[in-house]
């Protein structure tokens, strides 16, 4: 664990694990409202945002599709919003609907325009590119206090890390009426809290760090994180606080240990290349959901006792 | 059709000022047909009210409409003479059980704990006297040993006398409730009544949404009768009569089952 790790492994993973945690905390809060299935659809509605973003500025780089990312997530709250209350049709409904068509309508006009050139593909919008986020300017540990070395960080990892930060603080800040709003709705408007600014606020939120993570690791990671890790951490615990600390943790572990195990794993099988870090990320963390499911202390539901009285 | 909500007249003002929760022109719709239709209601202070009326007549949905919980189409609510959101500190609201997710992942103490909100405001440290506080309200309800019980694993009245000493801890003057006895046992009806009932003794105001009818009588001291729009609304022995059920239920009324005065 020297001068290797530092410059191919170190950045990727703690991004890795930034972008896991970013997602897994607001995950927990969509999980109970019922509306996991938005980070769903916000990862999806993201290519047609990036696609969009490429063919106005005719670059790949970050804060133009990062723009677009966004402006696509907002679209697509608004439409699931509209169809929803148009329609009077189930969220669950309105949001299959729209990510769907606008993920389509990403990969046709990705295939439509001149993208040859450029790394821009649905494979990269899929997996992202966590093994290439290396830290080329360091040379061992004594690189973390090297200024210039640095410099030299992928700039996803700043990015990834203040967007943490930034779900991180917010939670903690709001955690009260988030908490109240999400338990009982009406109970909190009439206690003159803006439950719709509040609900509004998370996906809002989660869609800052969707589009954040995206950009770092992929929309597999993300999709898994919104709701693997809250929906194990479930099933551990019976307290919200102790719920989001597992989450957290799950998150940590399957970004650690799928880092790990994709990049060395095949190496032990006897196999010669590494596989994806997004998708073994991804896959750690449903077996992580299957272990909670099968052996977590909390995960039968009080309607249906596991041992009548 | 243009719903227009009317001027308050001079003569209004008195009777407005003095009620904790005045309604006028209060209007609701969901789908195409209105589920209240131009209702007004004046809760008089101090005194226990019945809001009956058949399934389907808006009972729950005149509260939540003058709470702010759905959206009214038309309508003008005040408590004590002002608009309403000025005056929710003073007001607790419990909702149908039904209306909550049971699993959440929560404690008891938690949930009465909620209550205390505006004592506590975003960041504010949960102190001794706080949990003290809801240790009281669950007391009051005969649930204190349940403090550290996860939600899930209460019965339907014990999660209903959860939910009443969450509004106990608001400490308000004016409690409303939706179906407070739908689906409990005997025991927490009496713990419920009696609670309201000592409530009303230190001159709080409580408006509850009923659906038995045999009860009306015994527990409340006025009436609200509605089927869509306002059927009646006075003392008990002047409201709470044969005809104006029977205006309200139709055909549905057992006469048999209820003690009706009039």
């Amino acid at each position: 664990m020297g001068e290797e790790f530092v410059v191919l492994s170190l950045a990727p993973i703690v991004i890795g694990i930034c972008a896991a945690v970013a997602c897994a905390i607001p995950g927990n809060f969509l999980l109970l409202r019922r509306q996991a299935l938005i980070g769903d659809a916000i990862s999806h509605v993201v290519l047609p945002g990036i696609v969009v973003a490429f063919l106005l500025t005719g670059v790949v780089s970050a804060w133009p599709m990062m723009l677009g990312a966004g402006a696509a997530a907002l679209v697509a709250v608004g439409l699931i919003e509209a169809i929803r209350r148009l329609g009077k049709i189930e969220p669950g409904a309105a949001m299959g609907v729209v990510f769907t068509a606008m993920f389509a309508g990403g990969v046709l006009l990705l295939e439509q325009s001149d993208t040859s050139s450029v790394h821009l593909d649905v494979e990269h919008a899929l997996y992202g590119n966590l093994e290439s986020l290396i830290w080329l300017d360091a040379v061992g540990w004594s690189s973390l206090w090297d200024i210039e070395a640095l410099r030299g960080l992928p700039p996803e990892l700043p990015r990834m890390a203040l967007t943490l930060a930034f779900v991180s603080v917010l939670t903690w800040v709001c955690w009260r009426p988030l908490k109240l709003s999400t338990f009982d709705e009406g109970f909190a408007r009439t206690m003159g809290l803006p439950v719709g600014a509040i609900g509004l606020a998370l996906v809002v939120v989660a869609a800052i760090a969707a589009v954040a993570a995206f950009d770092a690791v992929g929309s597999i990671i993300v999709i898994a994180m919104f709701i693997c890790p809250p929906a194990a951490a479930r099933m551990m615990t019976n307290g919200l606080e102790a719920q989001v600390a597992w989450s957290v943790l799950f998150a940590v572990i399957s970004a650690v240990l799928g880092y790990v195990l994709a990049g060395y794993g095949p190496l032990w099988l006897g196999f010669d290349d590494a596989v994806s870090a997004a998708g073994m990320i991804a896959t750690v963390s449903g077996v992580i959901l299957a272990l909670a499911a099968m052996f977590g202390p909390c995960r039968h539901r009080s309607g249906a006792r596991a041992e009548p009285s | 059709m243009k719903l227009v909500t009317p001027e308050t007249p001079q003569t209004d003002r008195e009777a407005l000022a003095a009620s904790p929760l005045a309604i006028r022109g209060l209007t609701v719709s969901y789908a195409e047909k209105p589920a209240v239709f131009s209702v007004d209601a004046t809760f008089q202070p101090g005194k226990m009210t019945a809001i009956v009326g058949p399934n389907g007549a808006g009972k729950s949905t005149m509260l939540k409409a003058a709470l702010g919980i759905v959206t009214p189409l038309s309508g003008r609510v005040t408590a004590w003479g002002n608009p309403l959101d000025t005056m929710r500190a003073r007001i607790a609201y419990v909702p149908q059980r039904a209306s909550v997710d049971w699993d959440f992942p929560t404690r008891v103490l938690d949930v009465v704990l909620m209550g205390q909100y505006r004592q506590l405001g975003l960041l504010g440290r949960v102190k001794t006297r706080h949990i003290q506080t809801a240790i009281n309200c669950l007391e009051r309800v005969g649930m204190d040993g349940f403090a550290d019980r996860q939600i899930g694993q209460l019965s339907g009245g014990q999660q209903q006398r959860v939910f009443l000493a969450r509004a106990l801890a608001q400490d308000a003057d004016l409690y409303l409730l939706d179906e407070p006895f739908a689906g409990v046992d005997a025991a927490t009806e009496t713990a419920i009544i009696s609670v309201l009932k000592s409530l009303r003794e230190q001159g709080r105001t409580v408006v509850a949404v009923h659906h038995d009818l045999s009860t009306v009588a015994d527990y409340f001291d006025w009436v609200f009768v509605i089927n869509t729009s306002k059927v009646a609304e006075g003392p008990v022995a002047e409201a709470f009569t044969q005809a104006n059920l029977q205006e309200a239920y139709g055909g549905r009324l057992a006469t048999a089952q209820i003690g009706v005065t009039g």
